[in-house]
């Protein structure tokens, strides 16, 4: 594998966008990562999306992505895992370009999640989880992801204030992000007294419903370095999957596959956990943030909701952990999420985060987590300064 | 959503009479029923029932529900344990939704799961109800 | 002849009182309650309906009958007036459910509130004629009362199952005899929600003189009289009929006591006198003769003479007893749940 580095990257806006259309954010965000990056050409696109023809009836992807960009003719492809369906698809640019079939690829990711009423949205993310043996029976996401926290209260004395120091932290870190869908500070007392939507989970654990896009260009460092703007390496690409209903699972207050996943990045890029200094993890819901921490190592189970009580996750703390704002506070367009999470990383690691959000210190090695389903899919990067 | 009713048709072994599968080699049982053990790649195997009693692993309430369950929200879905050791989720019914716990004792009961709009097909198959006898 | 060798009951554990209906239409409540002989019904959640009540109730007659392997049951019949669907059969869903399937005669009955007796009867006479080894009789109903109506008080939900055999029998079936005439006294068009009825006319010349032209005929047909037998069950549309009509027939209040269930269930409509005799069977002993008498509107009666067998000391128990199911564990509603329950709010789609 040749070294792979991202050289630019570019975010549409992130919230209710009523005036832009699913092709429409995507160019946004495409129009700026190719600007940022200053390249001449895309030699292939990859673009994540969950579900297209469930929110807006729209599949062929990558072609439609392509053609609105202005690049008919070039090599496109959508990937879906779900909401893990954006680092799915830098894994796919990675791949593509570290094995020298290309030399300049765009990962991207969008989701337009709003043109569907409440049910519709419900319906379409419920394709992540197992229709016959889990939503036929009325599941929800927030319900599934509910039955983990339950599950883990029960063994670990996680408590709903554990929970609500994830939303109050993430919060708190995207209130500096000029791309959060929700940029503003919340309390503790605010998520308990938050509507309840599956117990124990209130509406303030949970991301919102989001539309937006992100892109990145991936390249060689040798163009990279001629390009002359500010890059970062991407080190290592893990992926693992896991059963599909949660049920099925023998322990429900781990994710298995966030854990291989990680173990496979940290193996390529030839790291340790305790290389990574601070992590964008998937926090759908605030007990997502706390299992898949334990699962990927970072804390012992258990340990993950005492530890953001004490503040170790926060910007300034041991383990910087969303410093963006998370899915919580920036928005999940779920096919998008991956994507904006390497371009946190790579802000952070090149010292372009905005308003005060950069994490002390000049971190040097940062990791993505990015999940679909209740788990049943993760992929992990590992990214460091060049 | 409505469901072509050949989807539906296709699980009433399951749905209706709890069919899981048993595999020779491991005697590892799975519901719903697979092809492969995913222990050993094995594909020899038997249709068993599943126990109609069992216990709560965990749960939660859902009360922001899709309006297919409107009638029944707020509503509690489960992980149930069977006696046999494996796993269903499936809703709670007849009961107070505050009073489900972890560890709590049901039984698999055949109910009226979907109703597909005013006109559709209708799909039954097992909730959990407190067990009381 | 044939006999039960398994039977089992299933009914809702919510209720509503007479006083909470009252209340919503300004009707007198004790003057109800005294009127009907009732106190309170069940209600069927939504997700419970006719298949759903003879599923469970097929597979508790299943635990009873021991030993009895689905595949053997050559018929299921479920007499109800609430099927789910206009058009696809109650049960193809209840035979697949208990894994009696394919071989199998399948057929619902609709005939007011004598449908359940009437699959009892057919699955009896196939098992007598030998045309198959066990058949299913189902008597299940999730009915519905037009609200304000005063049938709205008592139209309640509930199901027993019954597999007929020859051997291992619970209960002998001694005779049987059906009598019908046409009387228009309850009806419900195609399409309509909720059935109507002729007001005092559906007593005297359609229960009345129906239930006491199968009573009769069966009691001169047997050699049989009332005193011969230890319990007795009419078709209970409110407490107040089976206790009058037993009264004029000859038979008292303590033999029709332990299926007298209209009290505190509420009118089971298909399922009233079959429940009624799932709870009587909970309680007899070897020996007892048990009479029977449905009633359904349109109008007829079948009526059944039962002889427990030894065997009930076996199995009574095996699983939930009738009256449990009727007096344990219950949910009360208030009346818009029950409204809700029972889809009487109109919403969007």
């Amino acid at each position: 594998m040749r070294d792979v580095c991202i050289v630019g990257v570019g975010m549409s806006k992130w919230g209710e966008v009523w005036r832009r259309s699913f092709r429409q954010l995507f160019v946004d965000a495409a129009s700026v990562a190719i600007k940022d990056s200053g390249v001449d050409h895309l030699d292939s696109l990859y673009v994540g999306c969950m579900s297209g023809g469930l929110f807006a009836q729209q599949e062929h992807v990558g072609a439609i992505c392509a053609d609105y960009l202005g690049l008919a003719g070039l090599p496109a492809m959508r990937v879906e895992s779900a909401c893990a369906s954006g680092g799915m698809a830098l894994r796919a640019a990675y791949i593509e370009v570290g094995s020298g079939v290309s030399d300049i690829v765009m990962a991207s990711g969008l989701e337009k999640m709003t043109d569907v009423d409440g049910d519709g949205a419900t319906a379409a993310l419920a394709g992540a989880a197992d229709q016959e043996y889990e939503v036929f029976h009325g599941a929800t996401f927030p319900g599934l992801y509910a039955m983990m926290a339950h599950a883990h209260m029960a063994r670990y004395g996680t408590t709903s204030e554990m929970l609500a120091a994830v939303a109050v932290k993430n919060h708190k870190n995207g209130a500096k992000n000029p791309v959060a869908q929700y940029p503003f500070e919340i309390t503790v007392e605010g998520v308990l007294n938050s509507v309840m939507v599956a117990d124990p989970l209130h509406i303030l654990d949970c991301s919102p419903i989001t539309d937006g896009a992100a892109a990145a260009i991936l390249t060689t460092e040798e163009i990279a370095k001629k390009l002359g703007k500010p890059y970062v390496k991407i080190v290592g690409s893990g992926v693992a999957t896991d059963t599909i209903a949660l049920a099925q699972r023998d322990d429900l207050t781990t994710i298995r596959a966030a854990g291989m996943a990680a173990e496979r990045a940290l193996r390529m890029a030839g790291k340790k956990l305790s290389d990574v200094q601070f992590a964008e993890v998937h926090d759908c819901f605030t007990i997502a943030e706390l299992v898949v921490l334990e699962s990927l190592g970072i804390y012992e189970p258990g340990k993950a909701g005492p530890a953001t009580v004490a503040g170790e996750t926060s910007l300034d703390g041991r383990f910087p952990v969303n410093p963006s704002g998370g899915l919580k506070c920036k928005g999940h367009p779920v096919g998008a999420t991956g994507v904006a999470q390497a371009i946190e990383v790579y802000k952070q690691l090149t010292g372009q985060a905005e308003n005060g959000r950069q994490i002390p210190g000049s971190p040097k090695v940062g990791m993505t987590h990015n999940m679909g389903g209740s788990g049943a899919s993760s992929v992990v990067h590992i990214m460091e300064v060049a | 959503m409505a469901q072509f009713s050949s989807r539906i048709w296709r699980e009433f072994p399951q749905r209706y009479r709890l069919e899981a599968s048993k595999f020779k080699k491991s005697g590892k049982t799975y519901y719903p029923p697979r092809d492969i053990d995913p222990t050993n790649g094995d594909t020899e195997n038997e249709i068993v029932r599943l126990p109609d009693t069992g216990k709560v692993v965990t749960y939660t309430v859902i009360r922001v529900a899709p309006s297919q369950w409107g009638d029944q929200s707020p509503y509690a879905l489960a992980v149930v344990e069977p006696t046999d050791g494996t796993r269903v989720m499936v809703q709670m019914t007849d009961c107070d939704v505050e009073e489900v716990k972890i560890g709590m004792e049901v039984r698999l009961e055949f109910r009226r799961i979907q109703t597909e709009a005013h006109s559709g097909v209708l799909s039954y198959g097992h909730k959990a109800v407190p067990k009381w006898f | 002849m044939a006999g039960i060798v398994g039977y089992g009951a299933h009914i809702p554990r919510h209720r509503i009182k007479v006083e909470e209906i009252a209340k919503v239409w300004g009707a007198d409540a004790p003057s109800y309650k005294k009127g009907l002989m009732l106190r309170e019904k069940s209600v069927p959640p939504p997700d419970m309906d006719t298949i759903t009540l003879s599923v469970e109730a097929a597979r508790r007659a299943l635990i009873r009958a021991q030993n009895v392997d689905p595949k053997d049951i050559g018929a299921v019949y479920i007499g109800s007036e609430s099927h789910p669907y206009a058009v696809k059969p109650s049960g193809t869903t209840v035979a697949e459910a208990i894994g009696a399937t394919p071989d199998i005669h399948c057929a619902d009955f609709e005939f007011a509130c004598k449908a359940g007796s009437e699959a009892m009867f057919v699955a009896l006479s196939h098992v007598d004629a030998g045309h198959m080894k066990y058949a299913l009789g189902i008597a299940a109903d999730t009915s519905q009362g037009a609200p304000s109506d005063a049938l709205e008080f008592s139209a309640a939900a509930g199901a027993a199952a019954f597999i007929m055999g020859k051997e291992n029998l619970i209960a002998e079936c001694l005779d049987q005899f059906s009598y019908m005439n046409d009387v228009p006294d309850f009806w419900r068009r195609e399409h309509e929600f909720y059935p109507q009825h002729a007001g005092r006319f559906t007593g005297e010349e359609a229960y009345f003189a129906t239930t006491r032209g199968a009573s009769n005929a069966l009691l001169k047909k047997s050699g049989l009289k009332p005193s011969d037998f230890k319990y007795a069950i009419f078709h209970q549309p409110n407490g107040k009929f089976p206790q009058r009509v037993s009264r004029e027939l000859g038979f008292t209040q303590e033999q029709i006591d332990p299926g007298w269930l209209a009290p505190r269930l509420g009118n089971t409509y298909s399922g009233a006198s079959p429940i009624g005799l799932s709870a009587t069977l909970d309680v007899s002993e070897p020996g007892d003769l048990i009479f029977m008498c449905s009633y359904g509107s349109g109008a007829g009666s079948d009526a059944f003479i039962w002889k427990v067998t030894d065997r009930i000391n076996e199995v009574r128990d095996l699983t939930v007893r009738t009256h449990k199911l009727i007096d344990e564990n219950l949910i009360y509603v208030d009346y818009g749940t029950y409204a809700k329950y029972r889809h009487k709010i109109k919403k969007n789609n």
